[in-house]
């Protein structure tokens, strides 16, 4: 049995705390697990995968058609080493629900999406209807093919040497290609992997008083998130939005400002380690789930907040 | 141009689910039903291509119990103008998995020959967020998933998608299959007069069984249960009360 893993590049830089996450929740299977990288850049990246404990062996495409990400070539690559493994994993990002779901198919086997926990070889555990219930499947098939929700899980140690090795790049099928991207590099920690995560929901009124969200959680270090509501009225980029159809974060601290708490946002962050809910409304479903409420007018309350941080 | 869209009905986004005490599953009967909003999404957005001249037919499909009747018809009266209604069971609580939907599909897009699938990018009641890319494989197309805008220009389509870190915009060949995220369009509202007009639009039923597909799930369910809950914690009074606390009792800054 060996695993195979898929480790996410973006602008050279390993996504290296979701790999990491991502070999703990691994361990239970006991199996060596390969690291693949593909990428358009140099392969820096290949060094901080192989040092990472748990590693067997990193896997290097690099090529100028595997460089954002594109499903067809990047299925087609994981799909000529497939059968050296039993299991094909990726931290549950967009990028691998791009990826992986076609590599399934094309193996003939289910994908099973967002593990929580691994309990066997064959069995995993992941959320439904929104985190609203838990659901323990096995699989039948030959190769499990899976996404981590690595959030939930403690990252890796560092202080290992695995091997790197170069693979031949594959021949793009030319189905699509890349246009552009508009990207906002930040020095913010990433939303994910955050420690500290302040979010700001329809409650804010207006894209500028936003920066009012970003100024707190800049105070702290923290990522900035926010709700379907926000995002969809311009307030924060799409990348923000934390949910059943956001990103999922589990922090040790959660700050939600001006958010009612609908289910499918707190899918999203109800595994955070400490909530504290900011909002006017006595009766906000929020309040019933934060270890911390405070009731009142967040115009007031996250100036002063930032300020006293 | 013709267009398939995928649309699956699922319970409705406002239900608060509840886990059977037997733990073999969400307790779905007798809760409302709706079609899953990414599946409206995707018809919205095939309406407007027709709309805007560059699609000339939309054929929507739903795959498992009779009742989907109701989504599709809800599709046909957003402005789609033909159904199809693969039955694949009668019972609520056995959902179809979306390797075997995909199957379903391929075969259907073998007969109907469509120039793009706009499928959801993800069903609410699953979350697997797999069929669409599924579906692509299997035909061997181009996708192009979580779209937020879509332009079609000779022979492809010009796709922004919501990624992690921001928005990429890719062309893919067409036939392709593309999946709808969230901000791509604002569904209708359905008005009454379409909802009648629906009722006389071309509506097929057709078992599965005749397909010759294997929809045997490869997943069993072990268990299903609720997750652990979290209870509400304390109300501060203040700014001041509420650092001490963050401070003092619980650690985290
Ligand atoms: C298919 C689908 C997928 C979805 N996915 C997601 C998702 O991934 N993530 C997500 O977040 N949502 C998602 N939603 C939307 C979700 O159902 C809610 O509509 C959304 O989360 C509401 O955002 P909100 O809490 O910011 O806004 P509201 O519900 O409008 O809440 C605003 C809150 O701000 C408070 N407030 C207002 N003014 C002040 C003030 N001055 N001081 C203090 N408090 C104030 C109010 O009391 C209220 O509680 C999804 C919905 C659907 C249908
Ligand atoms: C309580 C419960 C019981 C289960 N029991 C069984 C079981 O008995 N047997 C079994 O096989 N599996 C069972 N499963 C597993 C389940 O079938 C899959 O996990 C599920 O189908 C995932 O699909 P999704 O709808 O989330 O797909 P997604 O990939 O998230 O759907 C994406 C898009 O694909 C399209 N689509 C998906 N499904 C359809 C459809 N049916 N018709 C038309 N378009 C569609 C839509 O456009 C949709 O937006 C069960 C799951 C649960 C939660």
């Amino acid at each position: 049995m060996s695993v195979l893993l898929l480790a996410e590049v973006h602008n050279g830089q390993l996504a290296t705390d979701a790999v990491a996450k991502a070999l703990s929740a691994l361990a239970p299977l006991n199996d060596s697990v390969d690291i693949l990288i593909m990428t358009g850049e140099d392969v820096g990246a290949a060094k901080e995968a192989s040092q990472l404990d748990g590693v067997s062996r990193v896997l290097v495409a690099q090529d100028e058609t595997l460089a954002h990400g594109l499903a067809e070539p990047s299925a087609a690559l994981v799909l000529s080493l497939a059968p050296g493994y039993t299991h094909i994993a990726a931290p549950a990002t967009a990028y691998s629900r791009n990826i992986l779901p076609r590599v399934a198919a094309l193996l003939d086997v289910m994908m099973i999406a967002d593990v929580t926990a691994i309990e066997s070889a064959d069995t995993f555990e992941r959320p439904i209807y929104a985190g609203n219930a838990v659901q323990t499947v096995t699989s039948t098939d030959r190769i499990k093919v899976f996404s981590i929700r690595t959030p939930v899980f403690k990252a890796a140690g560092q202080g290992a040497v695995a091997p790197v090795e170069i693979l031949r790049p594959i021949v793009d099928p030319g189905l699509s290609s890349w246009v552009e991207e508009t990207t906002i590099a930040s020095e913010r920690p990433d939303l994910t992997s955050a420690r500290v995560v302040v979010s700001g929901g329809r409650g804010i009124g207006s894209k500028e008083y936003f920066e009012t969200i970003v100024k707190l959680a800049d105070k702290m270090g923290a990522a900035v998130g926010a709700s379907r509501a926000a995002v969809d009225l311009g307030y924060a980029p799409n990348d923000w939005q934390v949910g059943q159809t956001g990103k999922v974060v589990a922090p040790d601290l959660y700050f939600a400002v001006g958010i009612s708490g609908a289910i499918q946002h707190l899918a999203g962050m109800k595994d955070s380690r400490v909530i504290v809910a900011i909002n006017k409304d006595e009766d906000a479903p929020i309040l019933r789930i934060a270890d911390y409420a405070l009731v009142g007018d967040l115009f007031s309350i996250v100036p002063e907040l930032t300020e006293k941080l | 141009m013709k267009i398939l869209v995928p649309v699956k009905r699922v319970i409705d986004y406002n239900v608060k689910v509840r886990v059977k005490a037997d733990g073999s599953g969400a307790d779905l009967t007798s809760v409302k039903m709706s079609m899953n909003p990414f599946d409206e999404i995707a018809v919205e957005e095939a309406v407007r291509l027709k709309e805007k001249g560059v699609v000339s037919e939309i054929v929507v499909i739903s795959i498992g119990m009779p009742q989907a009747k109701d989504t599709l018809r809800t599709a046909l009266a957003m402005g789609a103008d033909r159904a199809i209604l693969i039955e694949a069971t009668t019972d609520v609580n056995q959902d179809i998995e979306p390797l075997s939907v995909a199957k379903i599909l391929e075969k259907i897009v073998e007969e109907e020959k469509p120039d793009l699938i706009i499928a959801g990018k993800q069903a609410i009641d699953n979350d697997v967020n797999a069929t669409g890319q599924m579906l692509a494989g299997l035909l061997g197309w181009g996708q192009a998933t979580f779209a937020s805008a879509i332009e079609i220009t000779d022979g492809s389509a010009l796709v922004t998608r919501e990624i992690d870190g921001g928005l990429q915009t890719i062309r893919v060949k067409l036939p392709a299959v593309v999946t709808a995220d969230l901000r791509l369009n604002e569904p209708r509202y359905v008005a009454l007069p379409n909802i009648m007009k629906a009722k006389k639009k071309p509506l097929e039923e057709r078992p599965v069984a005749a397909l010759g597909v294997d929809i045997a799930p490869r997943l069993k369910v072990v268990r299903t249960v609720e997750p652990a809950g979290r209870s509400a914690g304390v109300r501060v009074a203040s700014v001041d009360e509420l650092v001490e606390k963050l401070k003092n009792e619980a650690g985290v800054i």
